[in-house]
């Protein structure tokens, strides 16, 4: 018996959207996705706000008032957007050899303390040279943090998950000793903080703006990884790798050496977040380093799909969500766990709507193509197609 | 012989590691109960941590309401209410874990994260108002009250939560071994072509086992607020979900030794208080950290590149197609 349901190519419409051609349909579906993911989002979180008494509409507005009205808010926006470009790379890459790491909040921790530490070794070196300095450790270390948990995935078959995030507790108690032991400054009574890195070594802002250099470093950062993954050879052989280890070992690739890479690039990156804020904002390192930007990371690299280049805007927008946080709460009464709950109502319908990936044509023909098929020639409907499906499970 | 406080000297370390390993375990027994049942079914729920805390709140935030509303029965009945709203409001989540996870290509662990995410910020958004006031408290047995030392009585007196954990443990062992629905759950997690062959829905075997496991992390999330600490804030939890399921792994999914396990965790996370209250303070964060360390040296040691681990599941951590 033929296929039921086989597709006839010859008799579809001729007329063909030209720009499909040029842009990659994956792309298409991942913006569609993400968007519809954004909008279902917004009104279930509208839903919520309204079971405790408060206009959905109300809270568009204030958020989009806090994120995006104006120049102060943009600028808002793009100080909280900065850490997360930095900290979702530490997702997206490790991402594209298959491993999911969330230690992207211990990168960020270590990075910090290092940039503190580093102003103290060298009391006497020009601020350029202290500043790079702090840049070069504090990444380094920050890579070969995250790196370790690659390592264990490796060669001990740990789950880089678990292990990673047991890392974070692990990296937030070594700052906790150092702030308040080794590293205390005296003068920090009542928030026990390390020694401020001087007013010369601080990071600068962006020239003719008032947002610290770090967004420049996260967008190069973002554009670097997108030419390196989706435009090198290394960036192709780590793909082989996280899409299956076996035609890369057959490859001659050698699997370790690129999920390392893969993982100390990342945790770099987010240790670099770290660096920034205590460099740009802070001044000093204490427990304010851990203010979960490592676990938003994680939320802005599965919205961005894990592409380097989608974390951009993605973290623009998770960062102004972040940023409408005190005048949600200021002007309607919102508590501050708000933004997280809509952060998090945000990650799951992302994830619920994984299941589309890579079958959206499919999933527009069951929802849409089918629907309108039976109301013109409901003749075609076919009762047996139940019984069909059901086999073939 | 009576014995006094300023007696026990650097006895007092034991006695306070002990005290706190029965404590500090308890949670870590129900949550790794739980996530056991469900990693059985073959399904790995990283958002236990999520549920707990959820847990934590609505056991606190019910227990406090009961005893406003009806103050007559609020400090007996109130607690144990709260706990059994713990279980139900982590059932919820954890029935939208499994939901989440049945839709194909869903990955568990991400989802896991999702409701971890989710789960900490919806229980901080409604616990906002439970942060200040004080709810009564799960009852305990004074098993030191023939001491006259206040250090001994406070170390013996033992949350009847406890005592359910233990003899869930072996409940949960036989039940998984000796009963009909044992058997569904084992078989679905060793291979689900052999449950459907048997007629078993997968998706509806593991939405009970999730929903049946978060149920379980909701009632040790309880026992934080309403014992001990016996508070409800914003940093009331500390991993403790997620070193739950790094602690199943350790006790090879058998829930006896899930038992044993959480016993040794929880006075790994004794250690740093304990030393502090003799004096021991310096560098106590580093003792904070001892659980997390050993949980990872415990899963370098027991993990392999090479084979699966003994005692796992067939099914965890395949891709759902």
């Amino acid at each position: 018996m033929a296929p039921a349901n086989a597709t006839n190519y010859e008799s579809r419409p001729t007329l063909v959207f030209r720009a499909k051609r040029m842009i990659p349909a994956s792309f298409i579906d991942a913006l569609i996705i993400s968007t519809v993911a954004l909008i279902i989002s917004l009104l279930l979180f509208g839903l919520f706000v309204m079971c405790s008494g408060v206009s959905a509409m109300d809270v568009y507005w204030v958020m989009y008032r806090g994120a995006f009205g104006n120049a102060y808010a943009w600028r808002n926006t793009l100080i909280h957007a900065a850490p997360l470009l930095l900290t979702a790379l530490c997702v997206a890459l490790p991402a594209r050899v298959g491993m999911m790491n969330i230690g992207g909040e211990g990168a960020v921790v270590l990075g910090g303390l290092i940039a503190a530490l580093v102003p103290q070794m060298m009391p006497h070196a020009p601020s350029l040279i202290v500043q790079i300095a702090m840049i070069v450790c504090g990444m380094g270390i920050g890579g070969l943090w995250i790196s370790a948990s690659g390592a264990l995935r490796q060669f001990r078959g740990v789950n880089e998950t678990i292990s990673s995030l047991l890392m974070n507790y692990i990296a937030i108690a070594i700052l906790n000793h150092c702030v308040e032991g080794p590293m205390r400054d005296p003068t920090s009574l009542d928030h026990p903080s390390s020694w401020p890195i001087g007013v010369a070594n601080m990071l600068g802002n962006i020239p003719g703006t008032e947002i610290h250099l770090g967004l420049l470093f996260g967008v190069i950062a973002c554009v670097f990884s997108w030419v390196l993954m989706d435009h090198t050879a290394f960036g192709f052989a780590t793909s082989i790798v996280g899409g299956n280890v076996r035609a890369a070992k057959i490859a001659g690739l050698s699997v370790a050496k690129y999920s390392l890479a893969a993982c100390f690039l990342g945790g770099a990156f987010a240790a670099l977040a770290g660096v920034v804020e205590v460099a740009a904002i802070h001044g000093r390192a204490n427990d304010s380093l851990a203010a979960g930007l490592g676990y938003a990371g994680i939320l802005v690299a599965f919205v961005a799909r894990q592409n380097p280049l989608a974390i951009i805007p993605v973290a623009i927008l998770l960062g102004g969500v972040t940023a409408s946080g005190d005048l949600l709460q200021m002007k309607l009464k919102l508590s501050s766990a708000s933004v997280q709950v809509f952060q998090g109502i945000l990650f799951l319908v992302i994830l619920g709507l994984d299941t589309w990936a890579g079958r959206l044509k499919d999933v527009r023909h069951a929802w849409f193509a089918k629907p309108v098929m039976w109301i013109f020639e409901p003749s075609k409907k076919k009762p047996i197609t139940v019984g069909v499906a059901h086999a073939s499970v | 012989m009576p014995v006094s406080s300023s007696d026990l000297g650097y006895w007092g370390i034991p006695l306070a590691i002990f005290a706190g390993a029965i404590r500090n375990s308890t949670p870590f027994i129900f949550v790794s109960l739980g996530e056991t049942l469900t990693e059985r079914s073959g399904r790995i729920n990283l958002g236990q941590e999520g549920t707990l805390v959820m847990g934590a709140m609505a056991g606190f935030g019910v227990s406090y309401l009961t005893n406003q509303q009806w103050p007559a029965i609020g400090q007996s009945m109130g607690p144990w209410f709260g706990v059994l709203c713990a279980g139900l409001a982590a059932g919820i989540l954890g029935v939208l874990h499994a939901w989440l996870c049945s839709q194909p290509r869903v990955n568990d662990i991400a989802v896991g994260i999702g409701i971890m995410i989710f789960g900490t910020g919806l229980a901080f958004y409604l616990g906002k108002r439970f942060v200040e006031p004080s709810a009564p408290q799960l009852p305990a047995i004074g098993f030191g009250n023939w001491s006259n030392s206040e250090q001994v009585r406070a170390a013996l007196k033992i949350n009847w939560l406890f005592f359910v954990g233990v003899a869930l443990a072996p409940l949960m062992q036989w039940w998984l071994k000796n009963t009909r629905w044992g058997l569904i759950v084992r078989t679905v997690g060793e291979s689900t072509d052999a449950a459907r062959a048997m007629g078993y829905s997968v998706n509806a075997v593991r939405l009970y086992a999730t929903a049946a496991g978060a149920f379980l992390a909701g009632v040790g999330g309880s026992f934080l607020s309403l014992y001990w600490p016996g508070s409800w804030n914003e940093g009331l939890n500390s991993g403790q979900g997620l070193m739950a399921v790094a602690l199943v792994i350790f006790a090879r999914w058998n829930p006896i030794y899930c038992l044993f396990a959480a016993l040794l965790f929880g006075g790994a996370k004794a250690l740093g208080p304990a030393l502090q209250s003799v004096g021991l303070s310096k560098g106590h964060y580093l003792f904070d950290a001892a659980p997390y360390f050993l949980t990872l040296l415990i899963m370098i040691v027991t993990c392999s590149a090479s084979r699966s681990l003994a005692g796992a599941p067939g099914e965890l951590g395949k891709a759902t197609a």
